[in-house]
């Protein structure tokens, strides 16, 4: 084995291994695109700008179109994803994005909608997102909701402005935050943000909250406890219910990271079991793609004490004007027979208003911003939130309904046992406590040999797959975390449990071939101590 | 279910391989009265071809075939169709952020050139891997201010978009990070540099500003960064037409620079998502919110990249992080990557000229309508305007909406002071047509009147 593919003579194809950045495929007069022909007399922009008038280029490189194809598609080859394989990064719920979604939000009626234009001209994708709020109040459990955060720390900011406004208007804001040890990064920098100290909560010894500890812990100064439940062990809090007294008794609120919640979709709701604010991560559970990053989009659901703090505006129902038309077929609200001939109505009778704050008339009127919110905490981010996103994550909703959703839960939750059940003979299970979505296993075993979390990772790779999550959460030492998702069949869990197992051996037989991992892609290890030291950020010329 | 891959039968084998009796012994663990027995009350489920339908009569109920005339922070363009190609490409769209380095080189290279785009064209030395937006970019380049400068205050220009500056009061609030609003001339639509220099102290951290700015004119940057720093402020420039960029000159006096990057072939989609993006001098690089790619070598000397300086991040240091915020908009980057690449060089300026003339010819028309003033009319502006009108935007809006146009935004919600103002926009994509037929509505209904 060795990682220089050079001295193997390895030939490297162009297509696949060399493409270079842009800048330097770049020459002089190539194009990639025509303007029309202006059909308003041209301007002298060095007459009309003066002073503010751009008198160098910048540097961007000139292409044809053809090269551009290339050159993305070939940088894409470079890229794993979920379309190639498991990709089982607990914590980050990596499951099938639905081609249907991506082709809806394309449709010309919502994507090229403006942002300012009359609410008269949106009515279409005002319902959209009506109706995906109503969804998600559903699915939570919840009273309300905004969709506005554009990702899921975004929203753990909303929901903890709401828990800050509602402290202040019972007279004091209150100075602490109890975080878990397990938590994520984002929860401590999140209150930290909103003007919060942050204190630790210790876990128990089954990685879930210490009741003792928080009984001690939560005072007349603690705002909130941000949970996530299943926590980031995958684990069901159990207790979630004396959690949520225990706050309460001393007026403090209980939020809910919902980045697990394609573990309770269709079996639990928040709402029920205690939660005061939670916010929900459309890019996780409701399978709108990662895209390598972002974007994401974080609603924010609330119970109705919190509702008048919700961020400006808010989505409402005006009451009915009898000159408007009856509600149209395409969301027929009536569970009727279809008409001969006619198409089959979509939705049940809705068991609560569609109004998303509950305040307004049941009968169904136009739907309007409303920016009249005295008590609101602002605005977190300019227009509405990541539409495109609530079109995706409706779409996916949609597809599943309410069977599809609840199986979808189970799946995720069976896949994770499964693999549970298949390698925990040979990786260590810190906590034997019932996993949810994910299972989180530790090196403990494979470090004695020398080989650590990461390097399994790593070899993982060789093996065709995705690695899981490294040394995260931070309470289990050199952390293997799994989340397999609904979206793996039987075929590729046995793949990867094989994979698994198979390098379990190879670190008791041939460490070094783990730690030297990967050998199969196109470069090895990089050496991000010196990206860190001596950082080149752009592309220079003559660099 | 057509998204689950496994039949009854391998559910039953898999249950039996773990020692499940049925799949409610793996929901055990929640409490009974926690569990839901009944079916969520959502939508049934429906066939691919109906969700088609679905959001085709959504989108039918959304007027379609208007002519546009609204900007003010969300603008369209042409978008080239390979955009779209490429970014549905799945290695593209079905990755993740890419903290494995070697099997997530296509995305980290694309950003390596779009952070290097974005130098580019801003005039600053270094750029991030993206933000969720303007809005809340301009709030963290605030923040990052205050971390840089250690001072407490910040002075804002009443010409940045409102709703920026919305969101940066609700950042700012729970802080300690008060801000003084600065008006602008009444005219020229710049910001008035008396009322600035009265405002900046040797309190302040940032002074933030827009250009072009929230009325489309181009602010004078070199006057006002010598305002800000003479004090020792930062001086910050939110760009949120990034096509302007074309002709106008960067604000290479800035201290930091946050862009919002949607004209660059990202879709109006009602609102977003869009795609933020920080830009600053190397000096405050550690300061930086956001992820950031570097370039480096692997172990046989290859070229490849890597994100880096992640000690800044939130996942590292927890309460002590530059920021919160974890994802970007890799996905829109990418979008503005491309796009980039089509119009290059020459390209850019091409495009943005197109604008600048659309314009003018879109601002001299309707101003020469009776009763009809264009505001401002001395500064430097790119494709904003903003009209006056004797008839109040209430009263003419109706009647252009029926001859299928969209004019221009009131601006009576933010800014009462000028009257019947509207704010305008002509793209690219607006014809020499449909602002003449906007003219002639407008006129109609001024002589009706």
């Amino acid at each position: 084995m060795t990682t220089d593919g050079k001295t193997l003579g390895k030939v490297r194809p162009h297509q696949t291994q060399n493409e270079a950045l842009l800048f330097e495929k770049s020459a002089p007069g190539k194009r990639a695109y025509k303007m029309p022909p202006l059909d308003v007399p041209a301007v002298d922009a060095k007459s009309a700008l003066g002073a503010a008038f751009r008198t160098d280029s910048p540097g961007l490189p000139e292409l044809s179109e053809i090269e551009i194809i290339r050159h993305f598609t070939r940088l894409s080859t470079w890229n794993y994803a979920i379309d190639l394989g498991m990709y089982p990064l607990g914590s980050c719920t990596m499951k099938y994005n639905p081609r249907v979604n991506e082709a809806v939000s394309r449709i010309e009626g919502l994507a090229e909608a403006h942002p300012y234009r009359p609410d008269s001209l949106a009515q279409g994708i005002l319902e959209v997102i009506a109706l995906l709020q109503r969804c998600l109040i559903e699915i939570t459990g919840m009273d309300a909701i905004t969709l506005q955060p554009a990702a899921g720390a975004h929203g753990e900011f909303t929901g903890i402005l709401l828990v800050r406004a509602w402290h202040e208007s019972q007279g004091n804001p209150r100075r602490k935050i109890l975080i878990p040890d397990s938590a994520h990064g984002t929860n401590p920098a999140t209150a930290a943000i909103c003007g919060y100290a942050v204190e630790n909560l210790k876990s128990n010894a089954e990685g879930g909250i210490d009741l003792d500890a928080l009984e001690r812990q939560v005072d007349d100064e603690t705002a909130a406890l941000m949970l996530t439940n299943p926590s980031t062990i995958g684990v069901f809090e159990s207790q979630i219910h004396k959690i949520a007294d225990i706050l309460h008794a001393k007026g403090a609120l209980l939020y809910m990271d919902g980045a697990n919640m394609n573990a309770l979709v269709g079996k639990a709701r928040p709402g029920d079991f205690g939660v005061d604010v939670m916010h929900l991560n459309l890019h996780k559970t409701f399978s709108t793609p990662h895209g390598g990053g972002g974007p994401g989009s974080g609603p924010v659901a609330c119970k109705a004490f919190l509702e008048p703090f919700l961020p400006t505006p808010v989505l409402v129902r005006t009451p009915n004007d009898a000159n408007r038309p009856a509600p149209v077929s395409w969301e027929n609200l009536n569970d009727d027979p279809p008409p001969p001939g006619g198409s089959v109505p979509m939705f049940r009778a809705p068991a609560s208003p569609l109004t998303s704050v509950g305040s307004l008339d049941v009968e169904r009127g136009a739907l309007a911003w409303d920016y009249d919110r005295p008590q609101s905490v602002g605005r977190v981010r300019a227009f509405y939130g990541n539409t495109g996103m609530f079109i995706r994550a409706l779409a996916y909703i949609l597809a599943n309904g309410p069977d599809g959703l609840r199986q979808t839960t189970e799946d995720a939750v069976l896949n994770a046992n499964y693999i549970r059940n298949k390698l925990e003979d040979l990786y260590e299970l810190p906590y034997k406590t019932p996993s949810m979505h994910e299972v989180v296993f530790s090196d403990k075993r494979q470090a004695a040999l020398g080989v650590k979390t990461g390097d399994i990772a790593k070899r993982l790779i060789d093996y065709g797959f995705h690695p899981y999550t490294v040394s995260f959460p931070l309470i289990v030492h050199g952390a293997l975390m799994i989340e397999p998702t609904e979206s793996e069949s039987l075929e590729e869990l046995d793949l990867f449990i094989a994979a698994m197992r198979s390098i379990a051996k190879e670190v008791e037989e041939s460490p070094d071939v783990v730690k030297s991992a990967p050998h199969s892609t196109r470069i090895s290890r990089l050496d991000e101590v010196q990206a860190a030291r001596k950082p080149i950020l752009r592309w220079k010329l003559k660099q | 279910m057509r998204y689950l891959p496994k039949s009854p039968d391998e559910r039953k084998k898999m249950l039996a391989e773990i020692g499940a009796k049925s799949i409610d012994d793996l929901f055990a663990v929640i409490p009974a009265e926690y569990r839901v027995t009944r079916d969520l009350d959502v939508p049934r489920q429906q066939a691919e071809s109906e969700i088609v339908d679905y959001f085709r009569c959504a989108a039918d109920r959304n007027a379609t075939g208007y002519a546009s005339f609204l900007g003010a922070g969300a603008y369209r363009h042409y978008r080239p169709v390979i955009i779209d190609s490429l970014v549905q490409r799945g290695e593209f769209l079905t990755s993740y952020t890419p903290y494995q380095a070697e099997i997530t080189q296509g995305t980290l290279q694309a950003i390596f050139e779009f952070q290097t785009m974005i130098a580019e064209l801003t005039g600053m030395d270094v750029a991030n891997a993206s933000m969720y937006d303007g809005s809340t970019g301009a709030a963290e380049a605030v923040m990052m201010a205050v971390r840089v400068t250690g001072r407490h205050k910040a002075v804002v220009a009443a010409t940045v978009h409102p709703e920026y500056r919305e969101v940066l009061a609700t950042y700012a609030k729970h802080q300690g990070l008060p801000s003084t609003l600065v008006t602008y001339n009444k005219e020229t639509g710049r910001v008035d540099l008396d009322a600035l220099e009265q405002a900046v102290t040797e309190e302040t951290a940032a002074v933030l500003v827009q250009s072009p700015n929230f009325f489309g004119i181009i602010e004078d940057i070199p006057a006002i960064a010598a305002i800000a720093h003479a004090k020792g402020a930062l001086l910050i420039v939110s760009i949120a037409e990034a096509i302007s960029l074309g002709v106008v000159r960067p604000p290479i006096e800035a201290d930091i620079v946050s862009m919002e990057a949607q004209s660059f072939g990202v879709a109006l989609s009602y609102g977003g998502p869009y795609c933020g993006v920080i830009a600053a001098k190397e000096q405050f690089l550690r300061q930086m919110p956001g992820r950031l790619v570097g370039q480096t070598v692997d172990g046989c000397g290859n070229r490849g990249f890597v994100l880096t300086l992640a000690t800044r991040e939130q996942h590292i240091r927890r309460e002590k992080a530059t920021s919160n915020i974890c994802t970007n908009q890799a996905l829109v980057a990418l979008m503005a990557t491309i796009f980039l690449a089509v119009y290059g060089k020459e390209g850019i300026r091409e495009l943005a000229e197109h604008n600048l003339a659309k314009a003018a010819y879109a601002a001299k028309a309707l101003a020469a309508q009776p009763g009809a003033k264009l505001l401002f009319s001395g500064a430097p502006r790119f494709h904003e305007f903003v009209l006056a009108t004797a008839e109040a935007p209430s009263q003419w809006a109706p009647r252009l909406i029926e001859e299928k146009i969209v004019g221009g935004l009131d601006l009576s919600r933010w800014y009462p002071e000028l009257g019947n103002a509207t704010l305008w926009c002509a793209t690219e994509v607006v014809t020499r047509e449909q602002i003449d037929r906007a003219a002639r509505v407008l006129a109609a209904g001024l002589v009706e009147a």
